[in-house]
């Protein structure tokens, strides 16, 4: 486990949606959340691949994990965080930035 | 952690509560019942998860002394209601909102940028000459001078421990 890196523990927490291939799109989402559930929502609409994580849901050393990573995109540490192409950081519900991030 | 089971009731009696006790003391829930409810439910998963109501929106520690500014109501809420006619989850909104003049949305988070203020802030004054301290309800300002806090305030229901000294 020491010998992971913290992407590996990334990808391994991770739940995969298939869809159309718009780029690299990760949400980190809290199972609770109003503006996350929306955030998914919209990601199934468009019908994009993508990835998300609940972080709530994690056990304690992969919620540190996921912490840590949502940290180095967005410093406050708050939900929903999409990333998208490893480049671009879209915080909050906000269907507009999705798309501008994602070109469509 | 696994995903919590709440009961439907659980969630519509809740409902019922916090709506009666938010339109009693000049607040209101969003009208969007639906998108309220959910919210609720993750009111109630996270007191299965954590026995208290962590903000269904924002990542709870679980140590109840950490988190207890976002107990709900947190101590954002009046401040995000007045600049932004919402609360963080948008389960409280204000007046405007409620009469369809303005949507709700994703807003700012503010926990963190004022915390630190507040709490420089509250160190109190020294008024030698009152008879009574004064306490300040954290949640939604109300102020009472005695002895101690109330149990619960009678304005917003937050508990005695959601009051700081003010004077
Ligand atoms: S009042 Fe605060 S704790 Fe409660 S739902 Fe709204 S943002 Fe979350």
């Amino acid at each position: 486990m020491l010998s992971r890196s913290v992407f590996e523990i990334e990808e391994f927490m991770m739940q995969h949606v298939p869809g159309q291939n718009q780029g690299k799109i990760t949400l980190y989402a809290l199972s609770t959340c109003g503006w996350c559930e929306k955030t998914k929502k919209f990601l199934d609409n468009l019908g994009a691949e993508y990835s998300y994580v609940y972080v709530d849901l994690l056990q304690s050393d992969q919620k540190q994990a996921a912490v840590n990573e949502v940290r180095r995109w967005n410093p406050r540490c708050s939900f929903p965080t999409v990333v998208i192409n490893d480049e671009v950081c879209v915080v909050g519900y906000n269907e507009q930035e999705i798309k501008k991030a994602i070109g469509i | 952690m696994r995903k919590m089971r709440v009961a439907k009731e659980d969630v519509l009696k809740l409902y019922q509560r916090l709506n009666d006790e938010a339109e009693a003391s000049g607040y209101h829930l969003n009208p969007d019942i639906e998108f309220t409810k959910e919210l609720i439910r993750g009111l109630l998963t996270n007191e299965q998860r954590y026995g208290y109501w962590a903000c269904p929106c924002r990542l709870a520690s679980g140590a109840r002394e950490e988190d207890l500014d976002i107990v709900c109501p947190c101590d954002y809420r009046d401040h995000d209601l007045t600049e932004y006619d919402q609360c963080y989850c948008a389960l409280y909104v204000s007046e405007k909102v409620v009469r369809g003049e303005k949507t709700t949305g994703s807003i700012p988070e503010r926990r963190g940028t004022t915390q630190e203020k507040a709490k420089a802030g509250s160190s109190s004054k020294a008024i030698s000459e009152l008879s009574f301290p004064v306490w300040r309800c954290r949640v939604c300002g109300y102020l009472c001078a005695r002895e101690t806090p109330p149990e619960i305030c009678p304005i917003c229901k937050a508990r005695r421990e959601r009051f700081e000294k003010f004077i």
